[in-house]
């Protein structure tokens, strides 16, 4: 069965856009709002962080937001609840965004079962590595019929790559640079040869750019370079202290248009 | 050191790993494919150990402390690291790592700090080798070890201050990690604890190992046995105890004791007991035991010291606990506080806070007339004459 990331990508291909929330963030009930907003503004998939409290891969926004939502009271246990019911409304694909301490509290096994029963499509664990993905964990996303998504950045070799885009079976995260999101970055001059090699190697699965996309140009640059795009750190911001969610999600979807 | 050593992808039992993103694969792939070559090259270890009796002043004396053994009826040893230049056993460690950087060809080098004692010892061997050094440093950490924060900057460091969490040395920590993310290529971070991916713990404790190494040779020389009936020594992320241990991992006669800080009490929401208070789980890349909430958020420690303010402890440690091979006991900030006032008195040695903790339990493990007990000093009190000042009636 084609799951719901692999359809997007068969649909639509290219200029796939993908935003980055942290659940519980601005406030603990937040997040079903903010997901309607973002499909009825054409946003083709999200990706829906799990606070943690020592982000070591995010850059300050993402760490704040991730600090506000804990203080909201959010877990894992009330974000499946409160995606218990979303695919009455939600048909984009949706991805689970976190560090593994927390998964691991809840209990792996656990933790896949209740994602794929509120219809998460996939999920990024920054700090599972492959070497444990192959040996403890991949048989569990196999289990339950979910996506890991890998990360590569500048520094992964073709070899790996390759090997990454083996074992994947929905889209490889292109981190654009050696950065911490958030990270304020000049992406076309140094990143071509980067986005080039990876052209080169004619991966199966698609891939989308994250790290660094923050307005409107970013996201041509990105666009024209992978099948599609992440904007994490710059939506996150934007919606600090707002009091009207889909506003603030119309007007930051339509300046990137 | 065979039962207990880390198997090839850096697990101690069901401890350890390398729980890394993406970003810094390749660093720490090429650390693990060379470490042990880099540091057992003859070479290498040649000038290590020249750097270790030239510049640290190693071996450290074990000393007999009479009037200290005469109060608990016992044969008390003091390993004395903090003589070592710096004041503290870290330097054993940035020393190997700074001559490792060197053979990777990094040019530029980073740490984090709790105490300040392994940003110093960072700082030091930054200077002597002419690399530039940043140093991440809790904010609190910063105003409660002011001296050490004036020390790394005359030896021509930055000092950056960690400004979230509960700004302390796992803060510092996640900075320091942000920093390696931001300049994989050209920067080595040293790590100064047992903790963080593979293979950083076995890394450290390797060169920690003199301590040990050099604790049997001197034990043989004064007592006629290379084994004492206890090592004492005080665990944070735990690379003093590490080093202290080490080689009598295998002599099972011999009593491993852990000692933490309970900091205002194990209970008392003020603490940093992680044996007591931790659960597995990951921190800093490896798995380990760590005191976390039952959503797995990483609570913020207790303790008097900076350098035992930490809520996880090395995978080593967590391994050696789990099996039972080394007995954990804590020590309140009370009780440490009191065993600096003793030890200062009893043998003219002003032990830092950390060093404390592996004293205060003395009274606890049962010694009797006959057992050689060695206690690992692994710091001297000088960075913490302030806190002494406030809190010690003199």
């Amino acid at each position: 069965m084609t799951n719901r990331i692999q359809q997007l990508f068969k649909q639509k291909e290219n200029n796939i856009l993908s935003v980055f929330i942290t659940a519980g963030y601005p406030t603990v009930e937040a997040l079903p709002e903010i997901l309607k907003a973002l499909q009825s503004n054409g946003v083709d998939m999200v990706e829906i962080g799990m606070p943690f409290s020592d982000p070591t891969a995010d850059g300050p926004v993402i760490q704040h937001s991730n600090t506000i939502a804990i203080n909201n009271g959010m877990t894992i246990k009330l974000l499946f609840e409160q995606l218990k019911d979303i695919r009455k409304d939600i048909h984009i694909p949706l991805v689970l965004m976190g560090y593994i301490n927390p998964a691991l509290q809840f209990g792996f096994d656990n933790f896949l079962a209740s994602a794929k029963d509120c219809g998460i499509d996939g999920v990024i664990i920054p700090d599972l590595p492959m070497y444990e993905y192959e040996h403890i964990y991949g048989n569990l996303f196999k289990k339950h019929d979910l996506q890991n998504i890998f990360l590569i950045t500048p520094q992964t070799s073709n070899e790996r790559i390759q090997k990454i885009d083996q074992i994947s079976n929905s889209f490889i995260y292109v981190v654009s640079t050696h950065a911490i999101t958030g990270a304020n970055i000049d992406l076309e001059a140094q990143q071509v040869a980067y986005f080039d090699r990876i052209k080169t190697l004619n991966l199966r699965n698609p891939t989308v750019i994250g790290f660094g996309i923050k307005d409107k140009d970013t996201l041509a640059f990105a666009h024209k370079n992978a099948n599609g795009a992440i904007i994490g750190s710059a939506f996150v911001k934007v919606l600090e202290n707002r009091q009207n969610i889909s506003e603030t999600v119309a007007d930051f979807i339509q300046q990137l248009q | 050191m065979e039962k207990f050593k880390v198997d090839k992808h850096g697990y101690y039992g069901k401890f350890g790993g390398a729980y890394i993103p993406e970003m810094l694969h390749k660093n720490i792939e090429e650390l693990q494919n060379k470490y042990l070559d880099i540091i057992y090259a003859p070479a290498f270890q040649k000038e290590f150990h020249q750097l270790l009796k030239d510049y640290v002043g190693r071996p450290t004396p074990l000393y007999f402390a009479k009037r200290l053994s005469e109060k608990y009826a016992t044969n008390i040893f003091l390993k004395r690291e903090d003589l070592c230049h710096t004041g503290a056993h870290k330097v054993n460690n940035t020393i190997g790592q700074i001559l490792l950087a060197q053979k990777l060809g990094k040019k530029r080098i980073i740490a984090e700090t709790g105490a300040g004692q392994h940003g110093v010892a960072t700082a030091t061997v930054c200077a002597l080798m002419n690399l530039p050094c940043v140093v991440y440093m809790g904010e609190v950490d910063i105003a409660r070890q002011a001296p050490n924060v004036q020390r790394m900057k005359m030896l021509g460091a930055e000092v950056r201050p960690a400004t979230s969490g509960s700004k302390t040395l796992k803060d510092a920590t996640n900075e320091a990690m942000r920093d390696w993310i931001a300049h994989p290529e050209d920067t080595h971070y040293i790590i100064g604890s047992v903790v963080g991916p593979h293979p950083f713990p076995d890394m450290v404790a390797r060169f920690q190992s003199i301590i040990s190494e050099e604790i049997r040779w001197q034990l043989k020389e004064q007592t006629g046995s290379e084994l004492p009936n206890y090592v004492i020594a005080c665990v944070g992320g735990g690379s003093n105890a590490a080093g202290a241990f080490y080689h009598f991992l295998d002599d099972e006669t011999v009593q491993l004791i852990a000692v933490e800080a309970a900091g205002e009490g194990i209970h008392s929401g003020k603490s940093a007991a992680t044996t007591a208070l931790g659960k597995p789980g990951v921190l800093h890349s490896s798995k380990t035991l760590f005191m976390q909430t039952d959503d797995g958020q990483v609570v913020e420690p207790h303790s008097i010291s900076a350098g035992l303010d930490y809520p996880g402890i090395g995978p080593i440690h967590a391994h050696l606990f789990d099996v039972g091979r080394a007995k954990f006991l804590s020590a309140t900030d009370e009780q440490a506080l009191d065993a600096v006032l003793e030890l200062s008195r009893l043998e003219g040695i002003i032990p830092a806070l950390e060093s404390a903790h592996a004293f205060a339990i003395l009274s606890e493990i049962g010694v009797k007339k006959d057992d050689t007990v060695v206690i690992n000093l692994s710091g001297r009190g000088d960075k913490d004459l302030d806190t002494y000042l406030k809190r010690i009636a003199l």
